[in-house]
């Protein structure tokens, strides 16, 4: 195949990702290595390298859309991204020093939980009554917009939160993902932040929790820059169409076709490393 | 319930984050057209040829740390180009949490001017090349 035609289909099929991940809210990510790596063959790692590179690009270009609303809450987000920044880290160590049909399962089972996740769909279990004393200590309680006043909400499970963060920012920094369902399960049923406030604050943190470990890739040689430039203009303008049409769309039946695909994806990722084909 | 503390503080932060919005959006969009710019100059210089990507090698030794990346650009090589982009895409985020330390050493938030320094120190020991 020569590399006009590859990166065609890598910018093509990243397009599609792109897009999908954003009306899904499940992310681009997802669907790219399993593309790279089953589709077209090309080694895990130059996948993961790619891949970290569109979630930069994706975050970053949808967090300007997001804080205008004013949920976004920037020190949940600041003390957060300690935890996955330095998860970030050890997940980048970590990934060179396993073998790629490890990657994949590993891989494999994060997407078919992400994809499981999807399934209960979007829960509201609401803000938190009271903050424990370490939040308040941390000024992390805030206030978000509601019904044209602003409605006070309050943080609990610091500590247990924090901490998923650095799995979160692990398999960040492992697996070239954006993980925004790890975090946003971290923020919303543990920290019991508001669902709106969890979203928003966990996609500003994906851009600093990539950038963690993308330095470290760049590093390493894993970013290709004929392999990742497809992939992220692809995957970039992709999400910029997607969230333009995220109101217009019933994105719920959208959501279950992509679980779905999500969980195919996931038994091929899983089979093929554990085989040794990946 | 605890209740919002100073709603001044609040506001300001409204009004950071408005503007670190914008910064990473601009960051973005800017990363994304060196980055194609790069892209045209590849397809017209490798587009013909049959790249293997199915064992791993790396990419080259130049464009693996931001001096040789930018020495690159500047000697106008195609892959130096798009890796400058990319370059610039991942110190996006960077630039926006060392602008939010400024945002907090205003407000005299000393505690997440400390946090925000872990952060940033975090992300530029692995830009700065630093493998551990």
């Amino acid at each position: 195949m020569s590399y006009v035609v590859l990166a065609s289909i890598l910018c093509a099929g990243s397009l599609v990702a792109g897009f999908l991940g954003a009306l899904t809210g499940l992310g681009g990510g997802v669907v790219i290595i399993p593309l790279m790596t089953l589709a077209l063959g090309i080694d895990i790692r130059y996948a993961v390298g790619a891949s970290l590179i569109s979630v930069i690009a994706t975050s970053s270009g949808a967090a300007a859309a997001y804080v205008r609303e004013g949920f976004t809450n920037i020190r949940i987000g600041m003390f957060l991204e300690v935890a996955t920044t330095l998860g970030a880290v050890a997940g980048a160590v970590v990934a060179g020093h396993v073998s790629t049909g490890v990657l994949a399962v590993i891989f494999g089972l994060v997407l078919f939980s992400s994809a499981l996740q999807s399934f209960r769909g979007a829960h509201d279990v609401g803000g938190a009554d009271s903050s424990s004393p370490s939040a308040v200590r941390l000024r992390l309680p805030g206030h978000y917009p509601l019904e044209g006043s602003r409605q006070a909400y309050g943080v609990a499970g610091v500590a247990p939160g924090f901490a998923l963060m650095v799995v979160a920012g692990g398999l960040s920094g492992l697996l070239g993902i954006g993980s925004g369902a790890v975090k946003v399960l971290a923020m919303d049923r543990i920290m019991r932040i508001p669902f709106k406030v969890s979203t928003t604050t966990s996609n500003f943190m994906i851009g600093v929790t990539a950038a963690a470990s993308a330095g470290i890739y760049v590093g390493r040689g894993y970013v290709v820059p004929e392999l990742a430039m497809p992939v992220m203009l692809g995957v970039l303008g992709g999400s910029l169409l997607g969230s333009r049409m995220l109101v217009a769309t019933h994105s719920s039946i959208l959501r279950r076709i992509f679980a779905w695909v999500i969980i195919v994806l996931s038994a091929e990722m899983i089979y093929n490393g554990l085989v040794g084909k990946i | 319930m605890t209740g919002p503390e100073n709603t001044e503080t609040r506001d300001g932060d409204q009004a950071l984050e408005i503007l670190l919005g914008r910064l990473l959006r601009a960051g973005v969009l800017a990363a994304a057209s060196v980055v194609a710019l790069g892209g045209v100059f590849l397809l017209l210089a490798h587009g013909g040829s049959t790249p293997d990507y199915g064992a791993f090698v790396g990419a080259r030794t130049a464009l693996r740390s931001i001096g040789g990346i930018l020495a690159e650009a500047v000697a106008l090589k195609p892959d130096g180009i798009a890796q400058t982009g990319l370059l610039l895409l991942i110190a996006t985020p960077v630039l926006r949490v060392a602008l939010s330390l400024f945002g907090f050493a205003r407000q005299r938030d000393w505690l997440y001017v400390v946090l925000t320094l872990v952060v940033l120190t975090v992300l530029t020991a692995g830009l700065a090349g630093w493998q551990p």
